[in-house]
């Protein structure tokens, strides 16, 4: 029997180097499987391909029995989130998948055949929220045309106005637990309920979390929380039961399009490296891999992306860093304000007249 | 239909649309920052996007009394600890007894603040599993413990008056503790990925230690006829002192995400904090060798350290609730990153895009 640390993968390992951060080849290794265990597994979510059927979360709701909520994981209420087609919301102790809608709109200037309706001289009205390099793409559009007004009026009869118009994009990403090479809720767990598992995923065992809700904050991503009325805190588990039985997790076996792809972590980055490669030869230009690189803040994601779009326009942190990488300063800073207290209470004792 | 993800647009479609809803919302920066700089003029730094104007991380569950309260009674009971025990040493016996009251009840209120705020309480042994200095929580854990153990039995050897030397042994072993219990829970706020709670991580404890020596010199002070006092006196105002200086630079070094701790409720606590903290050591100098005065000024010494601990709480549940605070200094990181890599010629690895 070998040992398992719930401790950092670091502080475990014998890599002084990246004990708190930086990349780390083998986080299974680190947290104490000393022989033979299996490869890192993990998601790559592709968004491109995502078509936002939600069959992931329906997936990993029955597959793990998780409980209702609504857009706020409030518990057995069914709530509209009232801003778009996701009444899911946000990733949390109920929902382990959460889809996120983006719907974007852009002005274009298009020569149309003029046939104006009333009212339709509302050009401008609307917002145009740019991003760096639509002023690119919009060119592009207004050079190739790509849209011609036959096809166009085939999918929405309202258009055909003339001067500036309006396009609009569907954004969907179904977001997840990353499961982090450095996982901040790992690193503060107090009770060891979290744990690093032989396939270097992160998952909470239920029966030891007291509850502490220290893991909610940690986490740079927003993903781990409380379930109100239980006290304990649960996350996406990447299916470890199934997973430990051969299959895949529940929600990669759902989806339709090969959007979520589960495998050996190597092995999906190359295929994620290879997917960017076609998609830029293609002409999209904003693709991006997110969570891929093993030199960000927590060590790459086991869990990463292709997104079509800023990570934050999908709620994703740009720039997220694990907070322990941080904690040696703090403690030395904690000691010296300790310190101080003595200092200060040794001098005002010495300081005073006695009586 | 007529375009795929492939083709040059990557994925528009077009609609006319006179009611169609805004994108993810931009928000102008917040006030509070220093002017922009020129070469930064473009649209992205000076505003920034979000999934709907949701929150990235989550807010932290601690609920609201129990944790702020643990803060201050760990702090409190902490300085007093300190403060008993070289009174001891230096035969100071009532200024002795009252900070070992102070520090027994302190700290054992504030275990039983600790363990109601866990969502499954009767699971806290469940604390002592494992011994991680990752988790401040863990480390704290193992100062606590003993802490309280050795604070609570000096307190209650004092009030039954058995065993001198054990008390005094008691009262070493708690304050040996006593300076990392105040400390302590400045790392536990900063170790999180809450932006306005993670930033100061250098000064939040000082702050803490500044706090604590406020609160337990102003408590001591209350409970000890003033001419023995002079000790409670000095550490009270050293510790305001402390306390005000760190909590400027908190509250002033660290660009958007110090704005919480001016905004809302976070900023009336912490505006009624510094002055409570400011009045009190003012009395405390000026009338702090009168009954009365020494009695207000201990009030008004742990009403700021209760409020400061309030104040800095809100300000921390304020910015994990707003992604402004997680978006806009990660980005101007990565912008910073991007231009010191073209300063040092791209000798640098490719990061995140």
């Amino acid at each position: 029997m070998t040992s398992i640390s719930s401790a950092s993968p670091g502080l475990a390992g014998n890599d002084p180097s990246n004990r708190l951060f930086g990349p780390l080849p083998d986080v299974s290794a680190d947290a104490g499987y000393v022989e033979e265990h299996p490869a890192r597994v993990g998601f790559f979510t592709d968004t491109s391909v995502c078509i936002g059927c939600k069959a992931c979360e329906v997936a990993c709701k029955e597959w793990n029995t998780l409980p209702m909520d609504d857009s706020h994981g409030v518990r057995d209420a069914m709530g509209m989130s009232g801003m778009s087609y996701d009444n899911t919301g946000m990733l949390g102790a109920n929902s382990w998948r959460h889809v996120a809608f983006v719907e974007q709109t852009r002005t274009v200037d298009l020569p149309m055949p003029t046939f104006g309706r009333p009212g339709d001289d509302r050009q401008g009205s609307g917002p145009s929220p740019m991003t760096p390099g639509d002023g690119v793409s919009l060119a592009d559009a207004q050079q190739s045309s790509v849209l011609n007004a036959e096809a166009l009026s085939e999918f929405d009869p309202q258009t055909g106005q003339s001067g500036a118009d309006k396009q609009i994009r569907w954004l969907m990403s179904s977001d997840v637990c990353k499961h982090c090479t450095h996982a901040g809720c790992l690193d503060v767990c107090p009770t060891g309920a979290l744990f690093r598992t032989e396939f270097g995923t992160v998952v909470v065992q239920g029966d030891i979390c007291n509850g502490c809700g220290y893991c909610v904050p940690a986490c740079p991503y927003g993903v781990i929380d409380q379930r109100k009325d239980d006290g304990r805190v649960f996350k996406c588990t990447m299916c470890y039961d199934r997973l430990t039985d051969g299959l895949q997790p529940a929600c990669a076996t759902a989806c339709p399009t090969q959007s979520i792809q589960f495998g050996d972590l190597d092995e999906l980055q190359a295929r994620a490296d290879a997917r960017l490669a076609t998609l830029k030869g293609q002409g999209v230009e904003t693709a991006r891999l997110y969570g891929r690189d093993e030199n960000d803040g927590v060590g790459g994601a086991g869990a990463f992306f292709l997104l079509l779009d800023e990570p934050e326009v999908y709620g994703l942190p740009p720039d997220p860093v694990v907070t322990t990488r941080d904690v040696p300063a703090m403690w030395k800073a904690a000691a010296q304000g300790a310190a101080l207290i003595i200092g200060v209470a040794v001098s005002a004792v010495l300081g005073s007249r006695k009586r | 239909m007529t375009e795929g993800i492939t083709t040059p647009g990557a994925g528009w479609r077009r609609a006319d649309g006179p009611g169609e809803r805004k994108p993810p919302k931009r928000y102008r920066k917040g006030g509070g920052r220093r002017g922009r700089s020129a070469e930064q003029a473009m649209v992205d730094d000076a505003e920034f996007t979000s999934y709907y104007g949701r929150p990235i991380i989550k807010p932290p569950v601690w609920k609201t009394p129990d944790v702020p309260l643990y803060l201050f009674l760990g702090g409190a009971a902490g300085s007093s600890a300190i403060l008993a025990a070289v009174a001891d040493l230096t035969d100071r016996p009532t200024l002795t007894r009252v900070g070992r009251l102070v520090a027994g009840g302190g700290s054992i209120a504030s275990v039983g603040f600790l363990i109601h705020d866990l969502g499954r309480p009767e699971r806290f042994l469940h604390m002592l599993r494992v011994i991680k200095l990752t988790s401040p929580l863990s480390v704290g854990t193992y100062i606590l413990s003993p802490f309280s153990a050795a604070a609570g039995a000096t307190a209650a050897v004092e009030l039954l008056d058995w065993f001198p030397r054990l008390k005094r042994f008691g009262g070493v072993v708690s304050a040996l503790f006593g300076g990392p219990m105040a400390t302590y829970t400045a790392v536990l706020l900063a170790n999180t990925a809450v932006p306005s709670w993670h930033a100061p991580y250098k000064q939040l404890p000082f702050v803490f230690a500044g706090s604590a020596m406020a609160a337990g010199g102003g408590l001591t002070m209350i409970f000890t006829p003033v001419d023995e006092a002079g000790p409670s006196r000095k550490m009270a105002i050293a510790g305001a002192t402390i306390e005000l200086a760190a909590m400027h630079k908190v509250e002033n070094d660290h660009g958007i995400v110090s704005e919480p701790y001016h905004e809302g409720r976070a900023g009336t606590l912490m505006r009624a904090a510094k002055t409570c903290t400011a009045a009190g050591a003012g009395l405390t100098a000026v009338a702090g060798r009168t009954r009365i005065g020494a009695v207000a000024s201990g009030v008004l010494l742990a009403a700021g350290s209760l409020l400061t601990r309030f104040g800095v709480f809100d300000a921390g549940m304020a910015s994990a609730r707003d992604p402004k605070y997680t978006v806009v200094p990660q980005r101007e990181r990565m912008a910073a990153r991007e231009a010191g890599q073209q300063v040092g010629q791209g000798e640098g690895r490719s990061v995140t895009r």
